[in-house]
C-alpha cells in the first residue's frame, strides 16, 4: 500500500513550519511521527496535497521545568518519555500510559504532540491529559495561544485548532507532590487501541481523598473528562460506596461505539471496572507515597 | 513527475536514490538497493516483517517514507553479521536454539533484537518478550525467538550460553 501523492516539505524551524501551514491551508498536513497519519494515507482516509514534516525542528523536542509546569515539546517521542528520569519522579502516570501505547518500533517514532493532536479518540494521551489537567500551546503564524486539554477535543477528529496552528508543546502543571496516579487500559493485545482505559489522579489527606480527577479513553467520540465522578471521591475515604457512585457517574458518561472490541454493554462495563481498578491503584500508590 | 534525491548510509555504505515524495523506505530497501531482506507483510505498521535500524531506533520501514530517512544511517538484515563474515551471536542463536520456521518474520526479528540488546544487554525474558512485541511471528509460538534472544545476550556479553535446543 503506497499513499496517494503529495508534495513534501522539511522546514528547519517552527517559522518556516507555520508559514509552509499558512501558505498551504487545509492541503496541509504536518507530518510528526507519521504513524497515525502514513497509515491514514495509505487507505486514502487522509490525502492531503502537502506534509510538512516537523521532524526536524529541534525546538519541538524535550522534555523540562518551567515554573510550576512540566513542559514537553510536541515532536518528543513516546520512547523519549518512557525513558525520562524527570517524568518518573514527577509524573509517572505518562509512563504507565505510554508503555501501553503501540509497540516498541512505534513508540520511536510516535510523538506525544502527534498522540494528543489528532483527536483521534483511540489515543490514550488525550485522557491522561484532561486527567492532570494540562493545556496545549498552538503557534500560528500570527502568534500562539494555549487550549485546556479539556476543551480541546470536539468529536472524532476534530478539535479546537484551527487550519493552520501547530501543536509545539503540552504544558502540564506539576502534580502534587505525593499525589496518586494510574492509568488502566483494558485492550486486546499489545498495539490494539483500548476497549475501555480510565486515568485517574488524586491526593490523600488524613485518610481521605483531597483532590481526584478521572478521565476515560475511546469509550465515546472524544476523551471524557469525568468531573462529576471525580467529584464524587472527594472528601470520602475512598471505600467502597465512594468508588461505586464514582463508577456509576462515569458509566453513565461513557458513549462507546459496539465494534470488534465488544457490545456497548461490555465496553460500558469495562470503563466502569477499570475506573474502579485505577481508583484503587492511584489510592494505594498516595498511602506509600 | 518530481523525484527527490535521498542520501542514506546503509549497512555502512552510502548510497544515493531518487525517489517519489511517497516512496516508503521499505520500497527504496528492496527495489532500488536490492536488500530484500527486510520482508513487507502486513503493509499496516502491525507485523513487523520490515523492521530496520535507522538511526539507532527500530522502525517499520513500511511507515517511514524515504524522505523522512534523508541522510539517516540505516541497518538492515543484510548488516548484521560481523565484519569478518561469521555470523552475529543473533543469527547463531536463532540457528542454535530453533528461533525460527517459516522465517518470514526472522530478520524483523533479529533486526529489533539488535536495537533492544544495546539498550538493554542483559534482558529479562519478560523483557525480551515486551521488547519484540511488534514482531509477530505466526510459527514459533515464540518460545524459541525468546531463547534464541537470551542466548545471543549471553554470548555478547560474555556470561556463556545455555546449550542448544534438542
Amino acid at each position: 500500500m503506497i499513499p496517494g501523492k503529495f508534495d513534501y516539505h522539511r522546514p528547519a524551524t517552527l517559522p518556516e513550519a507555520v508559514k509552509l501551514l499558512a501558505q498551504y491551508g487545509d492541503e496541509a498536513r504536518p507530518l510528526a511521527g507519521g504513524h497515525s497519519l502514513i497509515p491514514m494515507m495509505k487507505l486514502r482516509l487522509a490525502q492531503p496535497g502537502h506534509l510538512v514534516d516537523i521532524g526536524r525542528i529541534k525546538d519541538l523536542r524535550g522534555i523540562r521545568e518551567d515554573g510550576g509546569e512540566i513542559v514537553i515539546g510536541a515532536m518528543t517521542t513516546q520512547h523519549e518519555l518512557l525513558a525520562s528520569a524527570l517524568l518518573a519522579k514527577a509524573c509517572p502516570i505518562l509512563l504507565e500510559a505510554g508503555q501501553l501505547i503501540a509497540d516498541p518500533q512505534v513508540r520511536y517514532c510516535g510523538t506525544l504532540g502527534g498522540n494528543v493532536a489528532n483527536g483521534d479518540p483511540g489515543n490514550d494521551m488525550p485522557a491522561v491529559m484532561q486527567a492532570l489537567g494540562a493545556s496545549y500551546v498552538l503557534a500560528a503564524a500570527g502568534g500562539s495561544r494555549r487550549v485546556a486539554a479539556r476543551d480541546y477535543y470536539e468529536g472524532p477528529y476534530a478539535t479546537a485548532a484551527q487550519t493552520g496552528e501547530l501543536l509545539t508543546e503540552i504544558r502540564i502543571p506539576r502534580p502534587a507532590a505525593g499525589h496518586g496516579h494510574a492509568y488502566l487500559k483494558l485492550k486486546r493485545k499489545v498495539g490494539d487501541y483500548a476497549t475501555a482505559a480510565a486515568a485517574v489522579i488524586l491526593t490523600l489527606s488524613g485518610g481521605k481523598c483531597a483532590a481526584a480527577s478521572i478521565a476515560l479513553t475511546n469509550v465515546g467520540d472524544t476523551p471524557i473528562f469525568a468531573a462529576a465522578a471525580a467529584q464524587a471521591l472527594v472528601g470520602a475515604a475512598l471505600d467502597g460506596a465512594a468508588v461505586k457512585k464514582a463508577v456509576d457517574i462515569a458509566k453513565g458518561m461513557t458513549r462507546p461505539a459496539a465494534d470488534a472490541r465488544g457490545p456497548v454493554e461490555y465496553r460500558t462495563y469495562a470503563a466502569g471496572v477499570m475506573v474502579a481498578r485505577a481508583i484503587e491503584r492511584a489510592k494505594s500508590r498516595a498511602q506509600k507515597a | 513527475m518530481a523525484t527527490r534525491t535521498v542520501s542514506l548510509t546503509v549497512n555502512g555504505r552510502a548510497a544515493t536514490v531518487e525517489v517519489e515524495d511517497r516512496t516508503l523506505l521499505i520500497h527504496v530497501l528492496r527495489e532500488k538497493l536490492g536488500l530484500t531482506g527486510p520482508h513487507i507483510g502486513c503493509e499496516t505498521t502491525h507485523c513487523g516483517a520490515c523492521t530496520v535500524d535507522l538511526d539507532g531506533r527500530s522502525v517499520k520501514s513500511c511507515t517511514v517514507f524515504a524522505v523522512q530517512a534523508d541522510g539517516g544511517q540505516v541497518v538492515t538484515i543484510e548488516g548484521i553479521a560481523n565484519p569478518d563474515g561469521t555470523l552475529h551471536a543473533l543469527q547463531e542463536g536463532f540457528r542454535e536454539m530453533h528461533g525460527l520456521q517459516c522465517g518470514f518474520c526472522t530478520p524483523g526479528m533479529i533486526t529489533r533484537a539488535y536495537r533492544l540488546l544495546q539498550e538493554n544487554p542483559n534482558p529479562t525474558d519478560e523483557e525480551i518478550r515486551w521488547g519484540i512485541s511488534g514482531n509477530l511471528c505466526r510459527c514459533t509460538g515464540y518460545q524459541n525467538i525468546v531463547k534464541a534472544i537470551r542466548y545471543a545476550a549471553d554470548k555478547l556479553s560474555g556470561r556463556g550460553v545455555k546449550e542448544a535446543a534438542e
